[in-house]
């Protein structure tokens, strides 16, 4: 096992540097570049090639790469052109937050999920089954934009029970002082990731319903509720909790449609900013920290397999 | 960075353990509703399961409509969807304009049709682009398998791992938004899954005594892989070619609400969408609720028949 983890370690990091090549070969070959985008129209030549120099751009690219290299070793992200910010300082700002919102999304959808799936299984082509598959793919097919619009019309316009705007400050506590501001953000989010949950958790008890030792349990006279918890349950949840080393990635990215129609300041919307802004540094960091967070999560689901599941084994 | 954090960004919305009817084997039988005896193809047994299954007919019978509504509409329905009028402009519905007008005056109704057109395209095409072009790599990775293998799946872990807007928001930048190279972009953006579900497959599949006798018989590899690996892997692949669908729709929405969609005149149901979201103040809710309504309709049926379609090919899988 140590050596398959190792194994799995060794790729991961190979992994991100050559998503940070991609990424760096794909911003150094975009028009204009990022002299014009912080100088402005009115810049003469002679000012770009002057910032050119100074931020090192004029080099050719792999020794831009390679210096890039070097600094993020020794923990420095660089300096943001824009907002006058080293760029490890935004990171340490936004990530925080962006977790919080995501986690807690995360968190609603599998406590709604789980048991709607669950129950759907057992009640499976009644009424209710219909209506939850339903009503979950509407919600996943609606756009955030549209969804997230017609919440805040309701609850906020119409009801006046929530505000409409995610909470706006720089720290973290603030969040939780405010945090009926959070709940449409929240909800956003996790009425959209709701549907897929729901129905691998659906598909996985119904699996497991017609597997042998069910069938076993049954004869043996158990009760159909404690076949339901203590046998089906455990072996259903294998394929969720995979599903949610999956989802570990998208927690760190950030969310930039919901960021935005609720203007919370996370790491989507500073990606968002960044490229608008061609503020290369940014780009590259969040870009980094999301491929870090893709590939740990990916390593994390792989591990947690074979944890939950001793039928499959490291290879 | 995902656009939305989908937490199963690319997946199938349905994907996992596909669902075995508790009582399978005696319900298929009466599904099928075939005298016993007679041989039954595993086309009609599939498509005996998928018309059980109401909700994906019910959705294929929707997308067949928004279908004909999108390309045969226009030609009943005739609007001027080029020309700025704005003496027409935000009328509420009303004779004359089913749907109203915009605000520049584009009828609604008509422009419903030929935003449409540019959404079910772009659908189509880009999942028909992933799914070729993922299957294709997915087969060669697992066919050959040892170091090729491990260094295409590296590149697509890589590729997995750049969020999903920076390498859009590259292509968008550098080359000009048009319907075709939204399709590209949508297809080379969304391979990845496929190719990961065909590579998966291929791995079971090229170790078969029908593979292997293509290499006996002196096959070349290239035959096997695309005579022998993506036929076979052909259910899995149409299967996860409908989820594209839907989800390349969804992105094209996306793109429009952040700016970076198709260029006026044309249009497409999340430019509009998003477009009406500006009006929602003033009330102009038809500019809102019709193409929101199109949005979510073409997607939750695609997503049923794409659902119905698993079961199919399960149950074809299943008897093999």
């Amino acid at each position: 096992m140590i050596g398959y983890l190792l194994r799995r370690v060794a790729q991961s990091i190979a992994v991100v540097l050559v998503v940070t090549i991609i990424v760096f070969v794909l911003l150094h070959q975009l028009p204009g570049g990022p002299a014009r985008a912080v100088l402005g129209n009115r810049a003469t030549p002679q000012q770009l090639a002057e910032f050119n120099q100074q931020n090192g751009l004029d080099r050719p690219v792999p020794l831009q790469y390679l210096d890039y290299l070097r600094r993020w070793a020794s923990g420095d992200f660089g300096f943001s052109y824009k907002l006058n910010e080293s760029v490890g300082s935004l990171l340490l700002q936004r990530l925080p937050k962006t977790l919080i919102l995501n986690a807690l999304a995360l968190l609603f959808t599998i406590v709604v999920a789980i048991p709607v799936g669950i129950y759907q299984a057992v009640r499976r082509n009644r009424l209710f089954d219909y209506t939850a598959t339903g009503l979950s793919f509407v919600f996943y097919a609606a756009p955030t934009f549209f969804l997230g619009l017609i919440l805040v019309l309701l609850f906020a316009q119409n009801l006046k029970l929530l505000p409409p705007e995610a909470p706006q400050s720089d720290g973290v506590t603030p969040i939780f002082a405010d945090f009926r501001a959070m709940i449409l953000p929240i909800v956003t989010l996790a009425l959209l990731s709701i549907a897929g949950f729901s129905r691998y958790m659906r598909s996985a008890v119904l699996d497991n319903l017609t597997q042998d030792y069910v069938r076993t349990a049954r004869s043996k006279g158990c009760s159909p509720n404690r076949v339901l918890r203590a046998h089906v349950l455990r072996n259903a949840l294998i394929p969720v909790a995979t599903l949610i080393g999956l989802s570990l990635p998208a927690i760190f990215a950030g969310a930039l449609v919901a960021e935005s129609i609720f203007n919370f300041p996370g790491m989507g919307l500073l990606f968002w900013q960044a490229a608008q802004t061609s503020d290369y540094p940014v780009l590259l960091g969040v870009v980094l920290v999301t491929a870090v967070a893709t590939v740990v999560g990916n390593l994390l689901a792989d591990v947690s397999y074979v944890l939950l599941d001793p039928r499959v084994r490291f290879s | 960075m995902s656009l939305n954090s989908p937490y199963l960004a690319g997946e199938p919305l349905s994907a996992g353990p596909a669902e075995s009817p508790p009582e399978s084997p005696a319900a298929s039988h009466d599904v099928a509703g075939l005298p016993a005896g007679r041989p039954r193809s595993m086309l009609r047994l599939g498509a005996a399961v998928f018309v059980q299954n109401r909700l994906a007919v019910g959705g294929l019978v929707v997308v067949v409509l928004l279908v004909l509504f999108c390309f045969v509409g226009p030609l009943v329905y005739h609007t001027d969807q080029v020309d700025v009028n704005l003496g027409n402009a935000g009328l509420r519905p009303g004779a004359g304009h089913p749907l109203g007008t915009d605000e520049t005056g584009y009828d609604e109704l008509g422009r419903l049709m030929v935003g449409g057109r540019v959404s079910l395209t772009i659908g189509f095409a880009a999942a028909a682009i992933a799914t070729a072009l993922g299957t294709l790599w997915g087969a060669i990775s697992g066919f050959f398998g040892g170091a090729v293998d491990s260094f295409m799946m590296r590149i697509l872990d890589a590729i997995l791992a750049i969020p999903i807007l920076f390498l859009l928001l590259f292509l968008v930048t550098v080359v000009r938004p048009s319907m075709t190279v939204m399709i590209v972009v949508l297809g080379l953006t969304a391979w990845l899954v496929p190719a990961r579900l065909v590579r998966g497959e291929t791995l079971t599949l090229r170790v078969r005594e029908y593979v292997q006798a293509v290499r006996v018989m002196g096959g070349t590899s290239w035959r096997a892989v695309l005579r022998h690996i993506v036929p076979n892997v052909a259910g899995t692949v149409i299967v996860n070619a409908t989820f594209q669908v839907a989800d390349a729709i969804l992105l094209i929405a996306y793109l429009g609400y952040l700016g970076l969609g198709i260029s006026p005149p044309a249009t497409d149901w999340g430019g509009m969408l998003s477009n009406g979201t500006n009006f929602i103040f003033p009330d102009y809710w038809w500019l809102i609720y019709p193409p929101g309504l199109a949005i979510v309709a073409v997607v939750v049926a695609v997503n049923f028949v794409g659902d119905g379609l698993r079961d199919a090919v399960e149950v074809r899988l299943r008897r093999r």
